[in-house]
């Protein structure tokens, strides 16, 4: 089983925030894909240069149309290019789904794990945002808590729709964590998200509880670590690093 | 040649053509692992090699250190598409380790704390191509980084190199690892960009 190179059309740009946006991509013949999964994008310019970056899935198995949610990084060769300069009908190249192992499904797992703690830093959220929302096409109750750290509310990626599923969907519970500006009156003052409060927002350790941690290395060595201290076997963590300091 | 994305133009670096296909040049150090990093006690540390008739040698942190060291100075190569050139590490060579062991095996799964494994061709680790390393640039390597001991095999791609390596178990048969089951190549060669099962 060779991962083979899709041609992939934009058919929709969504802005999430100042800095973030979901690319709908038409890619026929994809073969589909678990939530939690990705995808290598290629880029060609015109005298042949070509440059690959990696993007996780944002929802789940929809057939052909898939959803990549990309933060533009200031200095970045591919990312500000996905956000700001590739326009509805443009083509690029994609080969998936990629990686078997930071992966969850309503169905896989059903009786094995039965709480998924889910824990965010920046754009670390979409491949959780695809676990939230195959949690909720499948009316799933499977006990979740996303832990989301992000640094102004204005930086809340699919704030609407974690606002709305947080209500309507039981036992799906979002815990947001301010960095540098916390909203109008939250109890909680703008700050880093340290190892002794993510043991104070995550479950107790317990057989049943599985851990998914994402976001830029940095954030993901330092909530992983947490989670460590707090009780959590190595085994019961899954992680994604996104690369960066 | 791909398909054009009209208006990419991208960012050529004049180290492109020192790359394997599909990388591109990183002056950090970026850090993949499946979970977190286990915290592993000099003190309880062992490397043990473990022959296919279950012959068992292991060597405790003092022993590691009574060996010739090296200092090799390599470029490293990671499937989620970064290189690093120029590292320059300490530790001793797979040669060294395997001098004395008697094998006829091919082939290597090696073993982690932590319970990683990866698999590779014996050949793979022999004539210099291998090290168990435990300093980075002259320092001792951070356990993020693998510490207190990794194995460095550079001319694979990075998962090959094994963090926080426990041993090596020497096979008459193939074995996949950790990634290589999850679909990951069996060799894992970035100059012919062996990056999935079947590249
Ligand atoms: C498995 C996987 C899944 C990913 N999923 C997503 C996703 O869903 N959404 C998304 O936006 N990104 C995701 N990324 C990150 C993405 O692949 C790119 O690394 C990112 O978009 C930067 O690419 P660039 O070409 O814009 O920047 P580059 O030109 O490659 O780098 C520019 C600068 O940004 C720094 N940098 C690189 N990556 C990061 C980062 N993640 N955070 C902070 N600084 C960084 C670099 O060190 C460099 O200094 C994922 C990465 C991996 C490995």
């Amino acid at each position: 089983m060779r991962l083979s190179w899709y041609p992939a059309t934009l058919v929709e740009r969504r802005a999430e925030t100042p800095t973030v946006a979901t690319l709908v991509l038409r890619v026929p013949g994809w073969p589909g894909h678990l939530p939690g999964q990705h995808v290598d994008v290629r880029l060609t310019a015109e005298d042949g240069y070509s440059t690959q970056r990696s993007y996780s899935l944002a929802a789940p198995d929809h057939g052909a149309v898939l959803e990549i949610t990309v933060q533009a990084l200031g200095d970045g060769e591919v990312s500000p290019f996905l956000v700001e300069g590739l326009v509805v009908g443009d083509p690029v190249e994609l080969r998936g789904p990629v990686g078997g192992w930071f992966v969850w499904s309503p169905v896989s797992v059903a009786g094995l794990v039965d709480r998924v703690l889910l824990v965010a830093g920046g754009s670390g959220v979409v491949p959780l945002m695809a676990m939230v929302r195959a949690r909720h096409e499948a009316g799933s109750t499977v006990p979740m808590r996303l832990v989301y750290s992000v640094r102004t509310p204005a930086d809340v990626i699919y704030a609407d729709e974690l606002d709305r599923l947080a209500k309507e969907d039981d036992g799906l519970e979002v815990l947001l964590v301010h960095t540098r500006e916390a909203p109008p009156g939250s109890g909680r003052p703008a700050g880093r998200l340290s190892a002794d409060e993510l043991a104070t927002l995550a479950w107790p350790p317990a057989d049943d509880v599985r851990a998914y941690v994402c976001g830029p290395t940095a954030f993901v060595d330092a909530a992983a670590a947490g989670l460590v201290r707090a009780g959590y076997h190595d085994a019961a963590i899954r992680t994604e690093r996104f690369g960066g300091e | 040649m791909g398909i054009v994305t009209p208006g990419f133009r991208g960012r050529r670096s004049e180290e492109a053509a020192e790359l394997p296909p599909g990388q591109y040049l990183t002056s950090d150090f970026p850090v993949l692992s499946a979970g977190p990093t286990p915290q592993v006690d000099l003190d309880t540390w062992t490397f043990t090699v473990t022959t296919e008739g279950y012959e068992q040698t292991t060597w405790t942190w003092e022993d590691l250190l009574a060996l010739p060291q090296e200092h090799p100075t390599v470029d490293l190569h990671c499937v989620t598409r970064w290189s690093k050139l120029g590292t320059t590490w300490t530790g001793v060579s797979l040669d060294v380790l395997l001098e004395d062991v008697e094998t006829a095996a091919d082939f290597v799964l090696v073993h982690s704390y932590g319970g990683y494994t990866t698999n590779l061709p014996l050949e793979d680790l022999l004539d210099g191509q291998a090290w168990i390393v435990h300093e980075l640039e002259g320092d001792p390597l951070p356990s993020a980084h693998g510490g207190p001991a990794r194995l460095l095999v550079p001319h694979l791609y990075l998962w090959k190199s094994a963090k926080w390596v426990s041993g090596l178990d020497l096979l008459t048969e193939d074995e996949p690892g950790f990634w290589e089951q999850l679909g990951y190549h069996e060799y894992g060669d970035p100059w012919r960009e062996q990056r999935y099962s079947g590249d």
